[in-house]
């Protein structure tokens, strides 16, 4: 298990650093997701006054959107100089590759999920951050599943020339049962009496999605990975 | 979970053995029926003309690939029993040079280096570095480097593990007239080392008398290369022309 850990973490590390060199990535993915929090606050601000409920899909479709930018790039830096293969040539476990490369996305997703709290709140007048460790541990929760599912696709699409067509198209039909118990679970703690136990469900049910999706991505990836 | 073969390595092998093996992709045929075999200590030259399958057979050398038919075999093992140790104990410089150009030289080589849990992995980085004449740009990213100096970083690369069998596409590459003699006498250090060479290459000057024997692809198929009569240039022109 050291070992794993060891490689999951070299991985993730090179690929932090590689990040903070280029910016790409956070650039990208933040100036989306503000652009988007942007435009709906046009839209479903009136008067000063946000529309009842809306916080809560804003937040998962900007997090959504971003997150499938940040996973198309992330690969595709790897395919440049044909890296892919040199990591997949070490003598290693390619899951613990797919583990650094996750951890390395689901940190990124991180920062843009700050970043578009913090403006919903602000545009919104939103009470998020008044249940901020609920909303926290569904964030935490949706972004595992979502990634580790995204993580694999998009390795999977990395040699394929549609893959900015296919990552998509295959990414949301499986990730849509996370976003939508996202989505239920913010709405509960968004009303007015926040309704606790239902967030609580739906953050089972999201980790119930994280366990089925961890174990098969792990599964799959190296199979999927040999030409 | 297993530990890296570099730490605990109990396979070795002294020849790898390409039978009848082919690779289709769809209805092309990149491979047919290739057979040869890579015994320790020897450099072996692999020729052909653009498309003739040399980079397909080097992929499947290099476990990348899967042969659609025939076995390739490393000692009594496939790629399939020997898994990540077989894996420890391959090195491939492809066309890609397979660097991050964000990061440094040295942040390059120690990224690798920890990867195969190399051990004494500092001191082999740096001599890596010295041997590739990048000591004094160890700290400079990647992407500023020249097509040369980034072919001599690959080089290093492919050799930090100290691999038995290194499967070079191209490596003279962009290479200056001192690195060209710097890599043919590499070449020589590795047949002296015992390690099982294969050169892909159209620079047939340059490995004439470096390569101990030449293996022709042509369409994906072994051609008939003559042993001897004539530089190395001349034999291969003699071979297409038949």
């Amino acid at each position: 298990m050291g070992e794993f850990c060891r490689i999951a973490w070299l991985v993730m590390r090179k690929d932090l650093r590689v990040e903070v060199r280029s910016r790409e990535l956070v650039y990208t993915t933040v100036f989306f997701a503000t652009s988007c929090v942007l435009v709906f606050s046009f839209a479903f601000v009136r008067e000063g006054r946000p529309l009842a409920g809306v916080e809560a899909g804003i937040v998962w479709v900007a997090l959504a959107y971003a997150g499938q930018l940040a996973l198309g790039r992330a690969f595709e830096r790897e395919l440049g100089q044909d890296a892919l293969r040199a990591l997949l040539l070490a003598p290693v476990e390619r899951s613990a590759i797919f583990v650094g490369k996750l951890l390395g996305i689901v940190l990124l997703m991180a920062i843009v999920e700050v970043v578009v709290v913090f403006l919903v709140t602000l545009f919104f007048s939103s009470a998020l951050i008044e249940q901020a460790f609920w909303l926290a541990a569904l964030l935490a929760a949706a972004t595992v599943g979502f990634a580790a599912v995204g993580t694999l696709f998009a390795a999977m699409l990395a040699r394929s020339q549609s893959r900015a067509v296919l990552l998509p198209v295959l990414l949301y039909p499986v990730t849509i049962p996370v976003l939508v118990a996202g989505v239920s679970g913010t709405i509960a703690l968004l009303a007015a009496e926040p309704n606790l136990d239902q967030a609580r469900f739906w953050l089972a049910l999201i980790a119930f999605f994280d366990v089925v999706f961890l174990t098969l991505t792990l599964w799959t990836f190296e199979p999927l990975m040999a030409e | 979970m297993s530990a890296t073969p570099a730490a605990e390595d109990p396979f070795d092998f002294e020849q790898v053995t390409v039978s009848n093996v082919s690779r289709h992709y769809g209805r092309r045929r990149a491979l047919t029926r290739v057979s040869l075999t890579l015994r320790r200590g020897e450099v072996v030259g692999l020729l052909g003309p653009n498309g003739a399958g040399k980079s397909t057979l080097l992929g499947l050398l290099a476990s990348l690939i899967a042969p659609s038919a025939g076995t390739v075999r490393y000692g009594d093992r496939t790629a399939d029993a020997a898994g990540a140790l077989l894996r420890g104990r391959l090195g491939l410089l492809s066309h890609e040079l397979r660097l991050y150009p964000e990061l440094t030289a040295r942040e390059n080589l120690d990224f690798f280096a920890g990867l195969y849990g190399l051990p004494d992995a500092a001191a082999r980085v740096s001599a890596a570095l010295e041997r590739a004449r990048l000591a004094d740009r160890a700290g400079d990213a990647v992407q500023g480097f020249s097509r040369g100096m980034r072919q001599r970083l690959a080089l290093e690369r492919t050799l930090l593990h100290d691999p038995r069998l290194v499967l070079l596409d191209e490596p003279f590459t962009g290479l200056d007239e001192g690195s060209c003699r710097a890599l043919a006498s590499r070449l020589r250090d590795l047949r002296s080392a015992r390690r099982m060479v294969l050169v892909a290459t159209h620079d047939l000057d340059l490995i004439d008398g470096i390569v101990d024997r030449a293996v022709l692809l042509r369409r994906g198929r072994v051609g008939t290369l003559a042993e001897a009569g004539g530089t190395l240039r001349e034999r291969y022109r003699a071979a297409l022309a038949e």
